[in-house]
């Protein structure tokens, strides 16, 4: 029963909406497609605030909606994270921290005040008036706000779109921790590749207003069929475990089977677990294991297939040595010069590696 | 005496009842056409806004038909014992209230539209019953427009005269206003009290339109 279950249909001027899926009430389920997929649409309609023509939302056995039967908004144990902030501007942040929270009887907050502010670290904005806030803080405040009402859903409409890339580098972390912290579970919409392959477990995939492909984040993200990994900012996530610091060049070194990869120094210590992005435009292919490049990061991988994403680049899948997959973007004109074809073995040089966690 | 102060008291009465009774009734129906999908919406708009354009004397006569002993309002309140409204304060404010109508609306209408639905949609998603999101978002939200509908039904209703004229009367102590008593007074050439009543309108409106501009100001301030 511990699922989520939405089953969709409406029709709004010449868009139509049939989106059905079944994801597990656990972990983060991304809604990803291009803006117009319907991935809003769906997220209004789970939390009420759409109310489609025929639908069945069903919430850990709970049932939110069905024909006839709709539980409005107020009554629906979720939280919801807009695009833009929208905080209250006639209430200072504590004042809008408290306006969900009382709504909910003490004995059945499973989120204490202190721990939402602490874990978004917006304790020194409490008294603040939300107009002399920065976009990322208010967005903080935001996301607090709405895990106050202890939900049992977490929706998220693209938090971060709004905000610019330092500030959204800022927040990612505090997402990531409040799944581990809190284990609500959330769908998350999207159409950023890289937010979802460091956010999400499940990713459904939507276009025009259907779901055209569900499953594991990490195989969907490398999906070459997928338009996911068709974007140019295609991206893979691997995972390793610090293996050395290097004092010398102010280094951290990244170790997984096969292969090294480093990033900036990075105090963390040896053997912890890390997470590293790679963007497939930083990933060339080579056939031999290059010492004389200023390249560091050298992956030895098979390649399992390939992918036209325009008239002049190939988007190369590569499954490394422990398994996990790897995007490379070249050009077509590279692939044909030294003969790529599926299953043959090459080097990928990495470019530029950035640390998750 | 220069000042003929029963005269003011019931024009400030007058204009403070109307107020009161718009804001209730006023902000109920500004939301409704704010928020209404219905295809009628906007001809009960036209209905609230038909005021702003209508001569105060036709709108005058209809009352007095439609509140005379004859009318059918009228039959209703000789039912219920309460006799007839015209020549009498509460037929003023009745009437006043359906002159000074767009005043309040209008600016409390667009002060709900200016807002949108985001900040209502926030509030039902922390958890905020339909009327909890009215009083604790909307109308703290709509403040402005709340502020301008009151001082300009107030002020507007000060400065009535046609409509007064058609079912008031000029009764001291009951229908006799100050915008009446101005007309009364130069009619029977009494300069000095015309001009002690005019000065005081004069200043009197200045001063209500300055301070509200004024205000609007700093709360648009406040907020950016």
């Amino acid at each position: 029963m511990s699922d989520i279950e939405i089953s969709l249909a409406h029709t709004l001027g010449d868009f139509s909406l049939e989106v059905v899926f079944n994801t597990p009430a656990s972990g983060v389920t991304a809604l990803f497609g291009h803006s117009g997929s319907g991935k809003t649409s769906v997220l209004r309609a789970v939390a009420g605030l759409l109310r489609t023509d025929h639908g069945r939302v069903c919430v850990n056995g709970e049932l939110w909606q069905d024909n006839g039967h709709f539980v409005p908004t107020h009554r629906r144990p979720l939280g919801y994270v807009f695009q833009e902030a929208s905080l209250f501007p006639h209430l200072s942040v504590r004042r809008n921290l408290e306006y969900g929270w009382r709504q909910i009887p003490a004995a059945e907050r499973k989120i204490a005040f202190d721990s939402a502010v602490e874990l978004l670290g917006i304790g020194p904005l409490l008294q603040r008036a939300t107009h002399r806030l920065s976009g990322g803080e208010r967005q903080r405040v935001a996301i607090a706000r709405a895990l106050l009402t202890s939900p049992r859903l977490l929706l998220m409409d693209e938090p971060l779109s709004a905000l610019d890339h330092a500030a959204r580098q800022a927040i990612l972390p505090y997402l990531e921790s409040l799944h581990d912290e809190f284990g609500i579970p959330s769908l998350y919409v999207s159409h950023d590749p890289r937010e979802v392959a460091r956010l999400a477990d499940q990713v459904v995939l939507l276009d025009q207003g259907k779901v055209v492909a569900y499953g594991e984040a990490s195989s969907m993200m490398t999906r070459l069929d997928l338009s996911l990994a068709r974007y140019a900012d295609a991206t893979s996530i691997l995972e390793g475990s610090i293996s050395a610091h290097d004092p010398t060049y102010h280094l951290t070194w990244i170790g997984m089977l096969g292969g090294r990869v480093a990033v900036p120094r990075q105090e963390l210590p040896v053997g912890k677990r890390a997470r590293v992005e790679i963007q497939a435009r930083d990933v060339s292919l080579s056939l031999r294991a290059h010492s004389d490049t200023s390249i560091i990061n050298i992956l030895p991988g098979r390649v399992v297939d390939t992918q036209e994403i325009s008239p002049s680049q190939l988007l190369v899948r590569l499954e490394l040595e422990d398994g996990q997959t790897l995007l490379s973007r070249i050009t077509r004109r590279s692939a044909m010069a030294i003969g790529l074809h599926e299953g043959c073995r090459l080097y990928a040089q990495v470019k530029s590696v950035a640390l998750i966690d | 005496m220069a000042v003929d102060w029963l005269t003011v008291w019931l024009t400030l009465k007058l204009a403070t009842t109307t107020t009161l009774v718009l804001l209730l009734l006023g902000t109920p129906l500004a939301w409704w056409l704010a928020n209404s999908r219905a295809w009628w919406t906007e001809l009960i708009g036209t209905l609230v806004a038909l005021p702003l354009v209508l001569p105060p004397t036709v709108l005058g006569f209809y009352l007095l038909l439609m509140l005379g002993p004859d009318g059918p309002i009228g039959e209703l309140t000789l039912a219920l014992g309460i006799g007839t409204l015209p020549f009498t304060f509460a037929g003023l404010v009745v009437g006043s209230v359906i002159y000074s109508l767009p005043f309040v609306v209008q600016p409390i209408r667009n002060a709900f539209e200016a807002m949108g639905e985001r900040p209502i949609e926030v509030a039902a998603t922390l958890r905020a019953s339909p009327l909890r999101r009215f009083f604790t978002v909307a109308l703290p939200l709509a403040r402005p427009g709340f502020l301008t509908g009151a001082v300009l039904g107030f002020a507007h209703t000060v400065g009535e005269f046609g409509v007064i004229l058609m079912i008031g009367g000029n009764i001291p102590g009951q229908t006799r206003v100050i915008s009446v008593a101005i007309y009364d007074h130069v009619e029977s050439l009494e300069w000095s009290q015309a001009h002690w009543l005019s000065g005081g309108m004069l200043l009197f409106s200045f001063l209500v339109v300055y301070t509200m501009y004024l205000t609007e100001r700093r709360l648009r301030r406040d907020r950016a």
